[in-house]
């Protein structure tokens, strides 16, 4: 896998094609489905995967939740980075090149 | 199959997650580790298109997100791409679980357009000779083509090798033709001895020294390709002394469809004796999960007895699996007798002793004879 670390606000991601990310009803949630398994995500990164559309930069991303959640920015900001981050390393996110 | 609980990181709150259809018993290979029943002709009216699809919409409607096609040989049903499309519609997360003899590029083709999202190919060696004694057919060319043909359709792909006394020394061989494939998964899962597996103990069991020798290989195959491959090794339950944590436990997350409309916890429930699994011919799929005695029989662990009972690790393993409970100890409420605190663990140990004592010969490896079509493909 590439260094997870390298992205920067200006880096689009999208769900890597292996994976099925949704909503599902049953669960009142968003599940991120691949061949063996389902993670289930909490509210917050639900919000994140969703703007993984390979459209939002990771500074979108930051701005759009700062408005949802009624937080500065500079709070949200670390804390997405660090999401995308593990989320590459498992290898649910790709970069859009 | 008696998976040992599958990864999954949400509860199903009571309702079925995993939903298995078995869509037909029948098969062109005669694998001598074969799982399904030894005893086919007994059930041998499928399922309609439209009964399947009722089972999708149903299971659905109670919950359930993945879904496999299994069998059997899925392939061999020619709704096989309408019931995928359905699937995919409904929101599943469709598997395909196949032997690959059956499928071309064609079919592929028409199965990714239809929704279909991944696929398990079940692979005996990576020596031709090997697969024919294995599968009793020879497949080996077919097999590799496929593959290189699924790869080519950018579809991701577990490549599953039951491992036994035949095959086990080729670990290092299987693992290096998985990568040169290019699949993103491979399990080696260690033969559970039900049904044709159990016939064929004695000339399948590996010996400790195999064993520790091909899971040496495994870890440092897993330092070199990194995150190219995950290989996963499913525990050799007969010799680690601990049961696996069959299914998730009883009627937890997991339904299975044989190809007769049988609703089961596990496909290898049907052999357990005295259990009369309702039909979706006859009943409604949701009374079935929550209401049918045979469900609620095994569910939680109100049944267990000790050791089980008062065990510390009884939320982790559910006490093993009932078939192999019962299979081996004649009552499926007593632990897992693979699980070394079973006051039955004596009846694996000495299953292991008689079938190394057992000289190995391919020759006598019994093939699967049932339920065999051919099939030019
Ligand atoms: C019963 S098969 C049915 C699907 C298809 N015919 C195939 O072989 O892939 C389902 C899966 O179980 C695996 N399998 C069969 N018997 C097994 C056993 N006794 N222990 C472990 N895995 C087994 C097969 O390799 C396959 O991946
Ligand atoms: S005989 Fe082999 S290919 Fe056929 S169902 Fe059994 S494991 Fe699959
Ligand atoms: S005694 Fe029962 S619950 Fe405890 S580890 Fe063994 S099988 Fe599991």
């Amino acid at each position: 896998m590439a260094d997870s670390n390298n992205h920067n606000s200006l880096s689009r991601f999208r769900i890597a094609p292996v994976f099925l990310f949704r909503w599902e009803e049953s669960q009142q949630a968003h599940v991120l489905m691949y061949p063996e398994g389902i993670v289930k995500l909490n509210p917050t990164a639900g919000e994140i995967l969703t703007r993984c559309n390979g459209t939002n930069t990771v500074g979108d991303i930051v701005l759009q939740l700062s408005v949802l959640f009624s937080e500065q920015p500079e709070f949200i900001e670390p804390r997405v980075h660090q999401f995308l981050e593990v989320c590459h390393g498992k290898g649910w996110i790709q970069p859009q090149s | 199959m008696a998976k040992a609980g599958s990864n999954l990181n949400l509860d199903g709150q009571g309702n079925p997650v995993w939903l298995l259809l078995e869509l037909t018993y029948k098969c062109p290979l005669k694998c001598a580790f074969c799982s399904n029943p030894t005893d086919l002709d007994a059930h041998e009216e499928e399922l309609t298109t439209a009964e399947w699809k009722k089972v999708m919409h149903d299971a659905r409607k109670m919950g359930a997100m993945q879904i496999g096609f299994s069998g059997g040989e899925p392939t061999l049903r020619k709704d096989l791409e309408e019931l995928v499309s359905e699937a995919d519609d409904l929101g599943y997360y469709t598997n395909l679980i196949t032997s690959g003899i059956g499928l071309t590029r064609k079919r592929l083709e028409n199965l990714k357009k239809a929704g279909l999202r991944h696929i398990q190919l079940g692979f005996q060696s990576s020596d031709p000779q090997t697969a024919h004694w294995l599968a009793g057919v020879d497949c080996y060319e077919k097999k590799i083509n496929i593959a290189r043909e699924i790869k080519a359709l950018g579809f991701p792909m577990v490549l599953n090798v039951p491992i036994s006394s035949v095959n086990i020394h080729q670990v290092p061989e299987i693992i290096e033709l998985a990568a040169d494939i290019g699949v993103e998964y491979l399990e080696l899962a260690n033969v559970q001895y039900y049904n044709w597996a159990l016939v064929n103990r004695d000339q399948l069991m590996p010996t400790r020294e195999a064993l520790e020798a091909a899971e040496a290989r495994v870890a440092e195959a897993r330092e070199q390709l990194g995150d190219r491959m995950t290989i996963f090794f499913v525990i050799p339950d007969y010799y680690e002394g601990r049961p696996k944590a069959c299914m998730n436990g009883w009627g937890s997350i997991h339904l299975t469809i044989a190809p007769d409309g049988v609703v089961l916890p596990c496909s290898q429930a049907r052999s357990l004796p005295g259990l009369d699994f309702p039909g979706v011919r006859d009943h409604d799929l949701s009374w079935i999960w929550h209401e049918s005695e045979s469900f609620n029989l095994y569910r939680g662990d109100s049944w267990m007895k000790e050791p089980c009972r008062s065990c510390s690790e009884k939320e982790q393993d559910f006490g093993g699996c009932r078939c192999q409970a019962m299979l081996l100890t004649g009552d499926a409420a007593n632990a897992d007798p693979a699980c070394s605190k079973s006051p039955h663990h004596h009846i694996v140990q000495e299953a292991v002793t008689r079938a190394l004592a057992t000289k190995q010969d391919h020759k006598k490896l019994i093939a699967r004879d049932v339920g065999w079509v051919s099939t030019e493909v």
